[in-house]
């Protein structure tokens, strides 16, 4: 069973075809670079993923099921644009919410173990409003893992990301792919990326214009895949 | 043959119209105490009814819109509570012109005039709340929970007038008293009026619901055309 | 039981972010006392007047002062993209609802708690006649305020105009309601029998279980695009 499956995928908004008749199937234990220019329909993407948007045609299924299951989107991980935390709650307080929205056992317990593990130990009890830019981006990661989640949705989680919290971030990756995680992230930062990805996929337009494994060809120069299927 | 059929109710709707005017106008005898301005009533009375129904149906369609996602029932929702806003208008002037010529004043907190009032209002939202959203598919999703919600409000508030005290006159007619309130023939002609209005709103919902599903239909075409 | 789980946990972050900004308690606080304030040059605030203009009068602050609370429960989830995390998260879009409508609830009724004592104060009447009636009021009317208040934000949260389009959805829907609660707060104040207008509280009643019963029903509607 796939981790993600997307069928006949089409996104209206108004008049404006973000994502035109889209197929893709993601793999367990894989991670998927999502790739494309500004526009492209990756977020838009992205969003149905999580259950966030439903789309004008077509079906969004995760491990089989609806995108708005709610066993389904408990396996899901989510960073997106936002660092999606409170500012005015401390970092243990948001942890210990998004703890108890995805019926964690031991909410303490895993609140800890990631303020640990992404180095807030020490401000567990100061308000995110507090916080420097790359901690608050170091909290989001948290929050996102907080739940073991099988499939991570990241939409370009390296941007403005400082080199510490990079290495945090890959690891962490790493360590939940090899867990069986998925990983589908949309993506800029090619070079951050392509060490973890195992396929990557080119939207142009709305549409797939590469999808499947990552060609050897893009480790050692990242913008190849720009270069020989994107438009000119 | 649509188009046909169309014409057809059309027609019949402004003949039964004219049958009607002119049983009001000519036919029958001034009303004891009000004189020839009761005959207002004939127009006030039926297009509440006729706005009503056309809210409740915009109600339904909206359930049956959030229920089965076919546009066709946002399209109808949108139709009705327009061609209802219309309806209401003309029940709020007839009766004001009425309330100015019986009791002096062309406005009163009177519960039903401010039940007019209300609806109106609710109303409004509902069709400045489509106008403030661009995406339709977000456009048809809100609107149809807010037609339900505004429908049970407005069913509400008419009830809750119902319960407080009332300048306005009651309720005279035979399906509200059981008989004996209302002359027959006054009765007869209130009711005619009644069908003519509805059929006259039926007419005008289908004309927007045509015009709403072309421009749905050349939304469509243009988002062809963008995708190539 | 995990719905219930959700909904506590919503409501009590809810609570928790509103009690350490203040932000909204105190401008809905500062809007109420200013109505009351205003309101006394309106009218002779000694006169017989005031007694049967309690309930209007209240009830107008209550909903004023009110929707500066109630407009913030979806929209304090619009910095970093809260609302997004909150979507995708397992929990039910009702639970969701329902726990901003009962934290909106608890902070209107704070409000409440500060503006009768005002009220007394200001225009000298004695409000304390029926004091149980009078809160079972207050908590019912508060309620159907909350209800309505909570699924409008939802409903204007990603609207440009959301300042503008929520006070002209809201007070229409709300008017049963607030009818029906101007009217008893009217009754018990002046000391009038409460048996003659029973048919005011049935309607608060139902109001505030029909529309409930939509919103819930209602909500995920709106939330997912």
């Amino acid at each position: 069973m796939s981790a993600l499956r997307a069928t006949r995928l089409w996104k209206y908004f108004g008049e404006y075809p973000a994502l035109r008749n889209l197929d893709l199937e993601v793999q367990p234990g894989t991670c998927l670079s999502l790739l494309g220019r500004n526009g492209a329909g990756k977020t838009t993407l992205l969003r149905l993923f999580a259950g966030l948007s439903d789309p004008s045609e077509g079906t969004v299924e995760l491990f089989g099921k609806s995108s708005r299951d709610g066993e389904a989107r408990r396996r899901i991980g989510l960073i997106g644009h936002g660092i999606a935390v409170y500012d005015e709650l401390t970092a243990e307080e948001n942890l210990l919410l998004f703890g108890r929205l995805y019926n964690l056992p031991d909410p303490h317990k895993s609140a800890s173990e990631w303020l640990e593990r992404t180095n807030l130990a020490n401000v567990k009890d100061s308000p995110v409003r507090e916080f420097s830019r790359g901690m608050r981006q170091r909290l989001a990661v948290a929050r996102a893992f907080l739940h073991e989640p099988s499939l991570l949705l990241l939409d370009e989680p390296f941007t403005s990301l400082d080199d510490r919290a990079i290495a945090l971030l890959q690891s962490l990756l790493k360590d939940a792919l090899a867990g069986g995680a998925t990983v589908v992230m949309s993506t800029h930062q090619l070079r951050e990326a392509m060490e973890l990805s195992t396929h990557v996929a080119l939207l142009n337009r709305g549409k797939l214009a590469f999808n499947g494994a990552r060609p050897a060809e893009m480790l050692a120069d990242p913008a190849w895949l720009y270069r020989t299927h994107g438009e000119a | 043959m649509r188009d046909k059929i169309l014409y057809i109710l059309g027609l019949l709707s402004a003949a039964w119209l004219t049958v009607n005017l002119y049983q009001m106008l000519l036919v029958l005898p001034d009303e004891l105490r009000q004189g020839h301005i009761y005959r207002i009533i004939y127009f006030h009375v039926p297009a509440w009814f006729t706005c009503f129904s056309a809210f409740f149906v915009g109600a339904i369609a909206s359930i049956l819109f959030l229920v089965k996602k076919d546009y066709k029932y946002d399209t109808c929702a949108v139709a009705a509570i327009e061609v209802g806003v219309a309806f209401t208008c003309i029940g709020m002037v007839t009766g004001s012109i009425w309330a100015r010529n019986q009791w002096g004043i062309w406005w009163t907190w009177d519960p039903r005039l401010t039940w007019a009032a209300i609806t109106t209002l609710v109303y409004f939202g509902y069709l400045t709340l489509r106008q403030s959203i661009d995406d339709p598919a977000a456009r048809a999703r809100n609107s149809a929970v807010l037609a339900i919600f505004s429908f049970t409000s407005v069913a509400i508030t008419y009830k809750a007038i119902d319960w407080w005290r009332t300048q306005h006159p009651g309720a005279v007619l035979d399906f509200r008293t059981g008989g004996g309130q209302i002359d027959a023939d006054y009765q007869s002609v209130l009711y005619q009026n009644w069908g003519a209005l509805m059929l006259l709103a039926a007419v005008l919902v289908v004309i927007r619901m045509r015009q709403e599903s072309a421009i749905r239909a050349i939304e469509g075409l243009r988002r062809h055309a963008h995708a190539r | 039981m995990r719905f219930l789980q959700q909904t506590y946990t919503i409501a009590a972050k809810d609570l928790r972010s509103e009690f350490r900004t203040k932000e909204s308690l105190n401008a809905a606080a500062s809007f109420a006392l200013v109505i009351l304030l205003l309101f006394s040059f309106a009218v002779d605030p000694t006169g017989p007047m005031v007694r049967e203009m309690s309930g209007g009068l209240l009830w107008i602050v209550f909903s004023f002062a009110g929707a500066l609370i109630l407009n913030r429960a979806f929209a304090r989830e619009l910095p970093n993209d809260c609302l997004d995390a909150l979507i995708s998260s397992p929990i039910s879009p009702a639970a969701l609802y329902l726990g901003k409508a009962i934290a909106s609830f608890l902070l209107v009724l704070l409000i409440e708690v500060l503006c009768y004592p005002a009220f007394g104060l200001f225009y000298d009447i004695n409000w304390t006649n029926n004091l149980p009636y009078l809160i079972l009021v207050s908590l019912l009317g508060t309620w159907s305020m909350s209800v309505v208040g909570t699924m409008f934000s939802a409903l204007t949260v990603n609207l440009r105009l959301r300042e503008l389009m929520l006070p002209m959805l809201v007070y229409p829907t709300m008017i049963p309601a607030l009818m029906a609660a101007m009217k008893l707060t009217t009754v018990l104040i002046s000391g009038e029998p409460l048996s003659d207008n029973m048919i005011w509280l049935k309607l608060l009643i139902g109001f505030g279980i029909i529309f409930t019963a939509l919103a819930v029903a209602l909500v995920e509607y709106i939330l997912v695009g």
